[in-house]
């Protein structure tokens, strides 16, 4: 294991994970305590980072807010493979009416707003995060169902495709043993992509209150309420946005290397 | 005849093509008796291939289907995906022409070898791979113990044909299709190849159907021959007695075209006037009437019926006495 990206990658991911973790049972302090006679504090010893508007540890909520995108990224993220990859290999590998179906259905998708159809599951089933996590999730279905139906058909029209049909293979068979590891490294860097998307998506559904509910913490609601205060307090969005971003650099890294070190033929690179 | 091994009666396929649909099949019939070598032979685009996909059941969508392929006594035309992958690898197998591409990147060749033997047999994993072991073995894979997990990038080309032919001999198919093996070679190793292919039909007594465009491979490893034009057989019979009496015009040709050492430096190939038509271009009558030398009106009215020229020798040319009387160069230009 010396590919340099995914060891990298794998860091960051796993620092993540040790901070959601971590949160678990520890912060500096309780996230949602108020404290306004030490508002927007600037970074000390008893506040790491500082305080928010309302005197909240801003190193404590970002600790505790890290569980909550990580588990709108993994479960919105999952949903969305799952469904979406399991669909569009039916497409690929039924073809005909089957994909005609099924690749309309995810233009529908495609053109229906996914803000409003948030809008509309929250509606139905009330603000939240797992109404924000179900719509995200949702949204995700007709990415991942085109790109691994496009994928999937470059991988059905190969030699070696043929070449299992000839051994007796039937096209489940054969989705499983040939179509998806050959598609895998595609997925990887979508599913990576679509994750920073799911991060930034739950932030946008928070800003409007659909999201996350005060008082738990996320790092996309952390970057909403900074927004009111840019010019007061600038850091209060930079952290956010730093952990955001660099979890996301993390993934691809990680996804990127993942992709190489599946792949033999790039064994010899490692 | 209802006891052979395999039986094409009037094959017609039509493929929707951008210039619409094509006649791809005209009428192909043939046999293949139980441990036969049969060799199909003509030039890019006659059918030769699609022939072959089609005992295999894996024609394109777009083509419609029509005819009767009997294999061990089933028409296989009108069979289930189900039951014909049951055949395909087990019963029916195929080497393919393309060694670079028909083996699985991500898959070891162990596990690729040993795949029809699970599939179609129930081996166990260790049973499979030691079978597995034995086939590569078997084809002359250097090395084949430590080349079992190796991956299909860290072989040369004539080493994937050989883990190729490994996976279609792999459980003793009745019949064995073999699409331009060689063709993707150097010529140093086609005839190794071939001996391989013809070792394997020879001890496991299986039936082979060899495509190819290559006349001398025809001559070395097959015992009767087709002769494919546009879709259908213009010639047939025993490989002798084709080579014997070439009776066709079209073969004549493809014999005349044929490269050979020795040929005095700077001699000119010899080449058949005009090229292979596109299939929707395929005239009515005889199809190789426009690019014929012997043509004469009645060609072009008609499909030409197959006439005997020898024991077991017919061919599809209604100017047979014209052509047989004539030089083997006539007609060249």
């Amino acid at each position: 294991m010396r590919h340099r990206s995914f060891v990298l990658g794998g860091a960051l991911v796993l620092l993540m994970l040790c901070a959601a973790a971590l949160s678990l049972v520890w912060s500096p302090y309780p996230p949602a305590e108020i404290d306004v006679a030490n508002k927007l504090q600037p970074p000390s010893v008893a506040h790491w980072l500082g305080t928010d508007v309302l005197g909240r540890d801003v190193a404590s909520q970002l600790l505790v807010g890290a569980r909550n995108s990580i588990v709108v990224g993994v479960v919105a993220v999952g949903i969305g493979l799952g469904l979406g990859v399991l669909l569009g290999c039916i497409a690929a590998a039924r073809r005909g009416w089957v994909e005609e179906v099924l690749m309309r259905v995810a233009d529908f998708g495609f053109a229906f707003p996914a803000l409003l159809s948030a809008i509309m599951l929250t509606a139905i089933y009330g603000p939240g995060l797992l109404t924000s996590i179900g719509a995200i999730g949702l949204f995700n279905v007709p990415v991942f169902l085109r790109i691994s139906r496009a994928a999937a058909r470059g991988v059905w029209s190969r030699d070696f495709v043929l070449a299992a049909r000839a051994c007796g293979k039937g096209p489940w068979r054969i989705t499983v043993e040939h179509v998806l590891p050959n598609i895998a490294g595609v997925l990887i860097v979508q599913a990576t992509i679509q994750f920073a998307v799911a991060i930034l998506a739950e932030a946008a559904l928070s800003y409007l209150g659909l999201g996350t509910q005060p008082p738990q913490p996320s790092w996309g609601r952390m970057l909403s309420e900074a927004q009111t205060l840019l010019f007061q307090a600038p850091r209060l969005a930079v952290y956010p946005g730093v952990a955001i971003a660099l979890s996301v650099l993390g993934l691809n890294l990680m996804g990127d290397g993942l992709r190489d070190l599946l792949d033999p033929r790039l064994a010899r690179q490692r | 005849m209802t006891d052979a091994l395999l039986d094409v009666r009037d094959l017609r396929l039509h493929l929707d093509t951008a210039r619409g649909r094509a006649e791809a099949l005209r009428g192909l019939s043939f046999t293949l008796q139980a441990g036969e070598t049969l060799g199909l032979i003509g030039e890019s685009g006659c059918g030769k291939s699609i022939t072959a996909l089609a005992l295999m059941g894996l024609l394109p969508e777009r083509a419609r289907l029509q005819g009767s392929i009997v294999f061990e006594g089933r028409e296989l035309t009108t069979l289930e995906d189900s039951a014909m992958s049951a055949l395909r690898g087990h019963r029916i197998a195929m080497v393919f022409q393309e060694p670079m591409t028909a083996l699985n990147p991500l898959h070891t060749i162990g596990r690729q070898v040993a795949e029809p033997l699970r599939l179609h047999l129930g081996l166990d994993a260790a049973a499979a791979r030691a079978e597995a072991l034995r086939l590569l073995d078997r084809v002359k894979l250097p090395d084949a113990a430590r080349r079992l997990d190796a991956y299909p990038h860290e072989l040369s080309g004539g080493q994937r044909q050989r883990v190729v032919i490994a996976m279609a001999l792999a459980c003793r198919p009745r019949l064995l299709i073999a699409d331009e093996p060689t063709t993707a070679l150097d010529a140093s190793l086609r005839r190794e190849v071939l001996a391989l292919i013809g070792e394997g039909v020879r001890e496991d007594g299986m039936a082979l159907l060899l495509i190819s465009h290559d006349l001398e491979l025809m001559a070395e490893n097959v015992g009767r021959m087709l002769v494919m034009y546009g879709g259908s057989v213009v010639e047939s019979g025993p490989t002798d007695e084709v080579f014997r009496r070439l009776s066709h015009p079209y073969t004549r040709r493809l014999f005349a075209a044929r490269p050979r050492l020795g040929m005095p430096r700077g001699t000119r190939l010899a080449t058949i006037p005009g090229r292979v038509p596109e299939l929707a271009d395929i005239p009515p009558g005889c199809p190789f009437s426009d690019r014929c030398g012997f043509v004469a009106d009645a060609c072009r009215a008609a499909p030409p019926p197959a006439f005997d020229v020898g024991p077991g020798h017919r061919a599809r040319c209604i100017r047979l006495d014209a052509v047989l009387a004539a030089p083997l160069t006539e007609g060249l230009r």
